[in-house]
């Protein structure tokens, strides 16, 4: 019993390094990529008024940065069900 | 309405609220007055934290610094809000889990011992001091222009303000305030864009009103601002960069890691009663910052519009001097924005060129509070700014002063010098701590030695240095021990400290500035307030490679660790 307690945490565990990871790299994508390194290439594509990669550094990274703390937030508490971990 | 009635209405009544508030919702308790019992909803608490977050200078600079450094502003709008990811995902739930007061107290537990808890409590105490000035000086500015009294007598209002609700009220009387101030804050930034970003292009939304057309042309707003800055000379405004790219990338990073690891916010997150509320409320102050924050390059493109359209209302026609509107004279008055006639035409050439440019000086930081009148809004507006600005400055201040006393008074006194102190008598401890604090904050606001956005810069820098590494490590590896932790924040707070200090000077006094602040001396071109991120890196790198040589932590610990790694069995926030 303590064993496989010990093994659902530990795959508790792996599983939200996991989910850390993707949404990491999204976050990394859309600011460090999209609004920094790559803005030049993108801002030779239209957004209505918006040049791209301005638009992505001065409006759309921060949407992204708060659509990935409700996804983390909610598939964490579906995690927290699952392996019975919840508060 | 004359508008300086109508301002000490606005902003009498808005005070009237925050008082009775603080009175209302006092602290009886330890737990009450550090983490309000543990008890708020995640919405209120995302609202307390985005008020507790930003400050005068979100509120007042940020837009006038976008303004004009166009696209090369883009550091403050990723920074300061990309860092609630990485608290949501790497910090908050963890620290709720383990479910203490304080910031220095869970690095005592996680490092078994007394010497990380206190240089963790240096580090903050820094961090937020640093923080708490600039705070203070704002405050002052603008309590004197409001009840037109010296800076000194403002600023001694504002301390006052504080002291009683902050004093009073503890965690639970602040958070509380926090919200109404959120309100006041969020309708003095939004109504103002709303009404420009109308006039302007027709669309009421200010987000969507930047990539629209200029009203009854087929002209987007932003090439015709681009169009008008290249014209006259400037830069172009969607492209225009400061400094190099890996400075821009170093900065961003620097004030993302800086927001994870500032204690005033991370303690917002001991206040809600579950590991996932914490994670949820992470996510709605980033709702209710990122609010004011898509809002903030609308503001700052139009007003940069409004601005270079006033003084040549038609193509390449200038505005005279005589015919000056109001607000410019008034400007004129404080000494932010002045003209020379350099040519004697009697007209106001505003130019790149230094040669040229008549308007000779135009301070950023009044972008915010002139925008309003620029753009001819009624006084009930304006006098809405001045409440919001000061409800920015008075939140933070509060919140800072909070985590200051708490680090002073419980984890100090209670934690190492006298643990032996009741609940009554630390919390009388901590009312001290925090009155002596808002003491020191004041005498250095009397006497700021060249403090200014520097300030602010380093604050993050230090707790991105010194801080953020070590909470992350603790959590995340199992392997890091005490010697690896202390030695990494001294590591990366000292490195961030000389570097800065060696640019700008031992204390920011420029003339002890041993390199100057000259970029040709920054190392690989990153300047002193974007150094924090290197500290960082050089914090992380020195506590793995400390670790790595010696002992690992105890198991005791080590089970610690799995355990905060999983939300069940979490209670609600307590000492030991």
């Amino acid at each position: 019993m303590a064993d496989n307690n010990l093994t659902a945490r530990k795959e508790y565990w792996r599983a939200n390094l996991r989910l850390m990871l993707v949404l990491l790299s999204i976050w990394f994508v859309i600011s460090y990529l999209c609004g920094i390194l790559f803005v030049e290439e993108l801002n030779t594509i239209r957004l209505g008024g918006y040049k791209l990669g301005f638009w992505f550094a001065q409006q759309g990274s921060m949407y992204g940065f708060v659509a990935i703390v409700f996804i983390y937030a909610r598939k964490m508490a579906a995690l927290d069900r699952k392996f019975e971990v919840h508060d | 309405m004359e508008l300086q009635t109508l301002t000490y209405i606005v902003v009498g009544m808005t005070f009237a609220v925050y008082i009775g508030i603080a009175f209302w919702a006092r602290a009886g308790s330890t737990s009450e007055f550090y983490v309000a019992g543990g008890g708020i909803h995640p919405v209120a608490n995302g609202m307390a934290t985005a008020a507790d977050w930003m400050s005068a200078a979100s509120f007042i600079s940020m837009a006038g610094l976008i303004a004009f450094y166009g696209y090369g502003g883009t550091v403050f709008l990723m920074g300061w809000t990309g860092g609630y990811v990485l608290l949501a995902m790497l910090l908050a739930p963890y620290l709720r889990k383990h479910g203490k007061f304080t910031v220095p107290e869970f690095i005592g537990d996680r490092y078994y011992s007394k010497v990380a808890r206190i240089v963790a409590v240096v580090c903050l105490i820094i961090a937020s001091v640093t923080y708490v000035i600039g705070q203070m000086k704002g405050i002052g500015v603008a309590f004197s222009r409001f009840l037109e009294v010296s800076y000194e007598m403002g600023l001694l209002v504002g301390m006052a303000i504080v002291f009683v609700y902050a004093v009073v009220g503890g965690m639970k009387g602040i958070t509380y305030t926090q919200i109404a101030q959120y309100c006041v804050l969020i309708c003095a930034y939004t109504i103002p864009a709303v009404f420009i970003s109308l006039n302007l292009t027709g669309n009421p939304v200010p987000q969507l009103g930047l990539g629209s057309m200029l009203t009854g042309t087929e002209t987007y707003l932003l090439d015709r601002l681009d169009q008008v800055v290249t014209e006259l000379g400037f830069a172009e405004y969607t492209t225009q960069s400061r400094l190099s790219t890996l400075n821009t990338f170093v900065y961003t990073l620097s004030l993302m890691i800086g927001t994870a690891g500032l204690p005033h916010v991370i303690i917002r997150f001991f206040t809600v009663s579950k590991v996932s509320d914490a994670r949820v409320s992470a996510g709605w102050a980033l709702v209710f910052i990122t609010i004011l924050y898509t809002t903030a390059p609308a503001v700052a493109a139009m007003a940069r519009l409004n601005l270079h359209q006033t003084i040549q209302p038609e193509n390449a026609q200038n505005l005279a001097y005589a015919e000056r509107p109001d607000w410019f004279k008034n400007w004129e008055k404080t000494g932010l924005l002045a003209f020379e006639d350099k040519n004697n035409d009697g007209l106001i050439s505003y130019t790149a060129d230094p040669a040229t440019n008549e308007m000779v000086k135009v301070d950023k930081d009044i972008m915010v509070l002139a925008n309003p009148e620029i753009a001819r809004l009624p006084n009930w507006v304006i006098a809405l700014v001045a409440a919001g600005g000061l409800a920015a400055a008075l939140s933070t201040a509060a919140g800072l002063l909070l985590a200051i006393a708490s680090a002073i008074s419980h984890d100090l006194l209670k934690g190492v010098i006298k643990p032996e102190i009741t609940e009554k008598q630390e919390l009388l401890a901590s009312r001290i701590a925090m009155a002596g604090a808002i003491g020191l904050a004041g005498y250095l606001g009397f006497n700021p030695p060249d403090f200014a956005a520097g300030t602010v810069a380093l604050a993050f820098g230090l707790a991105a240095s010194s801080i953020f590494p070590v909470l992350m490590m603790g959590i995340f590896s199992k392997r890091i021990n005490k010697e690896g932790a202390i030695a990494g924040m001294i590591a990366g707070l000292s490195v961030t400290l000389l570097y800065v200090f060696q640019h700008k000077g031992v204390m920011f006094i420029a003339s002890t500035s041993y390199l100057g602040d000259m970029s040709p001396n920054w190392f690989m071109g990153i300047e002193p307030n974007a150094f924090g991120a290197v500290g960082a890196v050089i914090n992380f790198t020195v506590a793995y490679g400390v670790s790595m040589m010696t002992r690992e932590p105890p198991e005791h610990i080590q089970h610690m660790v799995e355990n905060i790694r999983i939300p069940a069995g979490a209670s609600a926030a307590q000492s030991h």
